[in-house]
Formats: structure tokens, C-alpha cells, sequence
């Protein structure tokens, strides 16, 4: 047990992949958020600005649910929008808050310049052992590129597993064995062996499901809490999802130069943080037929915003429906559901249209 | 040939820079009007709901000069310094944007793309520009550099101007605002207008040495990403003790200003401040009495009458 408790906010599936960072890595202990609940926003809005984006929120009310649990350190990342700034105001936050807590913010690094991210890591604890560091990082990447895989295999099939909550029990049982996980080799045992025993997992897959691509801002398309559980929502009509987006596709591979050639006709420059990635999977969605597309944000995500009217002439020039959502404080389940139910009936109806 | 530029945005920061440029190249050039309803229902209308007023405002200029000149001047910023110097990126897709909501329109646009950090300077980016409306390359250069000169002296009269306002007697008030927000017929100019009745003096905090600014906001917040608003916020500790009061101004739901003047609120605490969040849908009732009764505080502070 280490006297250094760090907490990194929740994200998607991967702070199984962060934890194994600071547990191997560091060498000190590793406190997860509780899950996020309703309390999490409440107390997570009322600390910060009015309308600063949602997941600013969920991630302060994570924190201070973090330091309650006996989190004592606290870890935020840099970003290309808004993210970029969260840190800072974060820990000002805390601190005019009276909590005294280490925060170590990755903002602080230079991309240009790898080395800051070892100082800023050596935050954390100072006997920072730069090998241990770095062969934990590499074993992440892999850890979050295997969970990236496992996912996109669950939300081509849960839609139709035979068995209720099969799929879901064995993810979670995948998420907590990888954090016994302490090299590579252990790591593909682990996946082979997961992604065996899904495979075996009886689903009964219509001929000509529905398709659905859901595309959006980086926060909120990952973390299910945020968006509702819209993929369960979805899975549950039998319909098949794919997101491309996580972190193995738009962190770890570079697709920029392929992108941009691709989305040239609607856009000809970079407009910000994942605007470009949006609009690509959206055209090729539509390009190869899907049913529809779900575009999720939070409320008033510029970048976001701003690749609408780009998924409209898409959505014109393909005849593809599009559906938008918009998450802040005061999104309701209700309202989620119905707006599904809704795109759900005409997406099915123009598919029986097209049988015909 | 003419081109026409939407009052609103960055013409603010550099329509000296523009139109002295065009000028020198004899190129016609119309500038939209000051932001009226007609213009603000016009960008309702075809901005994105979710978008911020300035950009809605934005838009309802683009769409007042359809038809009325050839081209549309909507230039492109990305990044201004090293890649830690960001613009909001509304300014990056500004372009774009606009050319998807009037794409059945085929607008002719003349645009220019500054992006630092992909080494397409200012000056690159007026040359390419330049040759696009069939300029040779010294016209160009010439223009552009009789165009920075005017530019820099004009800025340099507006900060004397302004630092000859900071001795007088009257209540001085620092206005914190991007100059697209406080320049604005619509949001900004009837703040400016109550507070000038209320005989307070306005001190724009965009009307400053920007890249002194610049190096200053640095100290008060090292992450601080965007461009603009370290300029505002080293604006605050230039003109922080030659005034009474600081006021706040933003558009809804601007994503810089919503974290920033969080983060202003929190650190600058030996000045009374308030924040004004204008979302064009409210009258200016409400705004007048706020500000009516920042500025009665204020006076009382000056008075002594208050004390912390």
C-alpha cells in the first residue's frame, strides 16, 4: 500500500488501462470514481461554470466522489478543445474548494517535447522509475487497443444475443481480469481467450439487421452514463452499432492525411478537435448503406456544432437519416427514449420500404 | 470585382489590416451593416440552433450580402502562435460552415487560411489571396505591408486614446469582451451605451499591446489555450488598478469565455467583477439593471461607503 491514492477520471472502459499505468508503472495506488450516478452531475454542475460542457461536470463530480473514496492525487489530460483548459480550472476549483490534493495536469506537457510528460509524471511520485513507465505505458496501449476490439465485437452482436446480459457479464468479467494482466504475452492469452468464449456466446442474427453508426464528440460517444446507455438502448431492437470512434482509432493511428482526402467535397479544412472524424464516418456510413446515423454531443460543443450542417448535405446527398442529441444536466431518459423509438420506427420503415 | 465583408467576427480585430489592403489593390469592397433584427433573424434562421449568438450573428451578416457583391470575405484562423496557442474553433470552421449551410447558393467566397503551426503565416496568406484576385506578387507585398503599417498605428491610437480616458475623474469600468461581442451594434454597444449614461467610463480590455497582453496572461494561467483570450486576460493585469470595476461580457454558450471567466471570477479578487451573459433573445431591461446597480455599488466602494 502506498500513501499516493491517484484518481483519474472515468472514461469509457479504460481506467482498467490508466490504473495499470500507476499501479506498474508508478508503483503507487490506484482509486477508481465510484460509478457515476445522478449525485455525480448534481454535485459535479453545481462547483462548476453554467454552461461549460457536460463532461467538465460529470469529471469534477467524479473527482470530489474520487476524494471521498481517498483519492489524494488527481490526474487530467490535455485535449484539442475545451479539455485542453479543464485541468487547470479543475484543480482552482478544488482548491478555492478547501480540498488539498496533488493535481497533476497533462496540459502542462509538450507533444513536441515527450520528456515533459515524464516530468509531469514524476509528479506523481518522484521515484519515477523511467523504465518501468515507459514498458507500463506500452502495455496500456495494448490493454485499451484489446478493449477497443472486444467492444467492437459486442456492439456488432448484443443486439441479438439469445441469452439477456450475456455479453454484458462477459465484458465485465474481461475488464476485471485485465487488471491482473502484467505483460504482453499474458495480455493476448487474455484476449484470445475472451474473444473465444464471446464468439461462443449464442446469438440469433437476423439475415438483414438494421445498421446504425453512431458518430460525435470524444467524451460523450464513449462514456455510456453520459450518452444514456443509447448503444444498450439500440442493442435492444436488434439493431447492429458500430462506432468507430475510441481511443485506438483516433489516439493511437493517425488517419489525418486519408480523412481529409476523403471529406474534401464537404470540407476543406480541419474544423476543430474531432469535427473531421464525425464527418468521415458519417459519409462513410452513409456510403456503404447504413440504415442511419446517431450524432451525440454535449450541449454547446463548438466542434460539434459546427460538423451539423456538414452531416446535413450528407444526409441529403445519401438519403440517409441522421438523428442529433445533445446532452447537458437536464436530458432526461424519457425525452432519449422516445426520440430513439422514434428514429427506430422510421428507419425500420423506409428498410421494409426498400424490401419492397 | 466586389468583394464583400461581413461586419462581425474578426473584422473587428483586423478590418484596418482588410480594407487598407484591398485599397491599395483597388479592389471595391462593401462592408455589411451595423447588427440589426433583420440580421439576427436572418442568422436564427440558418445558423445552427446550438450556436453561439456571435456566430448566429456571424451568419445573418453573410446572408444579408448574398446578391449583393461577388465575392464573400470569410477568412480562416486555426492557430496564431506555437500549438499551444489555439483560437476558439469556430474561427477554424467558420469557413466551411458557412459553406454548407448556403451550399445550394454555390457562394463565391474569398477566404484566406492562417494556421501557424502548418507555417501558413499571415503574409503567406495575403500573398495566396492576393494572387487569387489577380495581383502580382510586389503589388501584393506592398499592400500588405502599407496595410500593416496602417494597422499598427491605428491600434496604437486607440490604446492612447484609451490610456488618455484612464485619468479621468469619472467611474472607470474595465469591459472584459472579444471585440466581436463588445463592437456589436446589438450586444455589446447598449452596455457600452448604459454605462456612458450611468457617466461611468468604459476601458476595453480588447484595446491593448496584444502581445504584452499575451506574456502576461501566461502568468495567470499557464494552460490558458486560446489566443484571444489570453489577450484579455493579460488586458486585466494591465488595467486592473487603474479601475473600478470589471465587467464580463460573453455571448451564449461561448466555449472559451465559459471556462475563463470562470477562472478570471476566481483569481482576480481585488476588483468587484460581474458577468454578463447576452443571448439576444432578452430585452435590455435586464442588463440595465444589473448594470445600474454594479455601478451604484461601485460608487459606493469609491465613496468608502463599502468595505471588505
Amino acid at each position: 500500500m502506498s500513501n499516493i491514492k491517484v484518481n483519474f477520471p472515468r472514461f469509457g472502459s479504460y481506467n482498467v488501462a490508466v490504473r495499470h499505468i500507476i499501479v506498474n508503472g508508478c508503483g503507487v495506488d490506484y482509486i477508481d470514481s465510484p460509478p457515476i450516478t445522478k449525485k455525480t452531475l448534481e454535485i459535479g454542475a453545481k462547483y462548476s461554470p453554467d454552461f461549460v460542457c457536460t463532461p467538465f461536470k460529470y469529471q469534477l463530480g467524479g473527482y470530489l466522489e474520487a476524494i471521498e473514496a481517498g483519492a489524494n492525487t488527481l490526474i487530467q489530460v490535455g485535449g484539442a478543445c475545451r479539455l485542453n483548459y479543464y485541468g487547470e480550472l479543475h484543480e482552482q476549483i478544488l482548491k478555492d474548494l478547501g480540498y488539498n490534493v496533488k493535481f497533476v495536469n497533462m496540459a502542462n506537457a509538450d507533444f513536441a517535447k515527450p520528456l515533459t510528460f515524464y516530468e509531469e509524471f514524476k509528479k506523481i511520485t518522484p521515484n519515477l522509475n523511467i523504465k518501468k513507465i515507459t514498458s507500463a505505458v506500452l502495455l496500456a496501449v495494448k490493454m485499451v487497443e484489446a478493449i477497443d476490439k472486444v467492444e467492437d465485437y459486442i456492439r456488432a452482436n448484443v443486439g441479438f444475443e439469445k441469452e439477456e446480459g450475456s455479453f454484458d457479464k462477459l465484458h465485465k468479467d474481461f475488464l476485471e481480469d485485465l487488471k491482473e494482466i502484467n505483460d504482453k504475452k499474458e495480455l493476448n492469452l487474455l484476449f484470445k481467450l475472451y474473444m473465444s468464449k464471446f464468439k461462443k456466446l449464442e446469438v440469433a442474427r437476423p439475415k438483414n439487421p438494421l445498421r446504425v453508426g453512431i458518430v460525435g464528440e470524444y467524451y460523450t460517444i464513449m462514456d455510456e452514463y453520459s450518452n444514456h446507455y443509447m448503444e444498450k438502448e439500440l442493442a435492444k431492437k436488434g439493431i447492429v452499432i458500430e462506432r468507430w470512434m475510441n481511443v485506438s482509432n483516433s489516439v493511437f493511428h493517425n488517419y489525418v492525411k486519408e480523412i481529409k482526402q476523403s471529406i474534401k467535397h464537404y470540407a476543406k479544412y480541419d474544423m476543430g478537435a474531432t469535427s473531421m472524424y464525425t464527418i468521415n464516418k458519417a459519409l462513410d456510413y452513409a456510403k456503404e448503406g447504413f440504415d442511419g446515423i446517431i450524432h451525440v454531443k454535449s450541449f454547446g460543443c463548438t466542434p460539434e456544432i459546427d460538423t451539423m450542417p456538414v452531416l446535413q448535405r450528407i444526409s441529403e446527398d445519401y438519403k440517409i437519416p441522421i438523428i442529433y442529441f445533445s446532452f447537458d444536466t437536464q436530458t432526461s431518459d424519457v425525452g432519449i427514449n422516445t426520440r430513439i423509438e422514434a428514429f427506430y420506427d422510421m428507419i425500420m420503415m423506409r428498410k421494409e420500404d426498400k424490401v419492397k | 470585382m466586389k468583394i464583400g465583408i461581413p461586419r462581425a467576427f474578426l473584422y473587428y480585430k483586423y478590418h484596418v489590416l482588410w480594407e487598407t489592403f484591398f485599397e491599395e489593390l483597388g479592389i471595391e469592397y462593401i462592408v455589411s451593416p451595423k447588427t440589426n433584427k433583420d440580421i439576427i433573424k436572418r442568422g436564427e434562421r440558418h445558423a445552427m440552433d446550438e450556436s453561439c449568438l456571435s456566430s448566429k450573428i456571424f451568419t445573418g451578416h453573410v446572408d444579408y450580402l448574398i446578391d449583393k457583391c461577388d465575392y464573400i470575405f470569410i477568412p480562416r484562423v486555426a492557430t496564431l502562435g506555437t500549438h499551444k496557442d489555439t483560437v476558439c474553433s469556430k474561427f477554424q470552421a467558420i469557413y466551411d460552415v458557412i459553406n454548407n449551410i448556403y451550399r445550394e447558393k454555390n457562394l463565391k467566397i474569398l477566404y484566406y487560411s492562417i494556421d501557424i503551426i502548418n507555417k501558413d503565416t499571415e503574409l503567406k496568406a495575403f500573398l495566396k489571396m492576393g494572387k487569387f484576385l489577380g495581383k502580382k506578387k510586389v503589388q501584393i507585398l506592398k499592400a500588405y505591408y502599407i496595410a500593416k503599417q496602417a494597422e499598427k498605428t491605428a491600434k496604437m491610437l486607440d490604446i492612447n486614446n484609451q490610456n488618455s480616458l484612464l485619468n479621468s475623474e469619472k467611474l472607470k469600468i474595465l469591459i472584459v469582451s472579444h471585440p466581436y461581442n463588445i463592437y456589436d451594434e446589438f450586444v455589446g454597444k447598449p452596455i457600452l451605451n448604459t454605462l456612458k449614461e450611468l457617466n461611468c467610463e468604459p476601458v476595453l480590455a480588447c484595446v491593448v499591446d496584444e502581445k504584452k497582453a499575451r506574456d502576461k496572461a501566461r502568468k495567470i494561467s499557464s494552460t490558458l489555450p486560446w489566443t484571444f483570450n489570453k489577450e484579455l486576460v493579460g488586458a486585466i493585469s494591465i488595467y486592473k488598478n487603474k479601475v473600478d470595476g470589471i465587467i464580463l461580457v460573453s455571448s451564449f454558450p461561448c466555449g472559451p469565455d465559459s471556462l475563463v471567466n470562470e477562472m478570471i471570477i476566481r483569481r482576480v479578487k481585488d476588483k468587484p467583477i460581474i458577468n454578463l451573459v447576452l443571448d439576444g433573445q432578452e430585452g435590455t431591461a435586464g442588463i440595465e439593471t444589473r448594470l445600474e446597480s454594479f455601478v451604484d455599488i461601485l460608487n459606493l466602494q469609491k465613496e468608502g461607503g463599502v468595505h471588505e
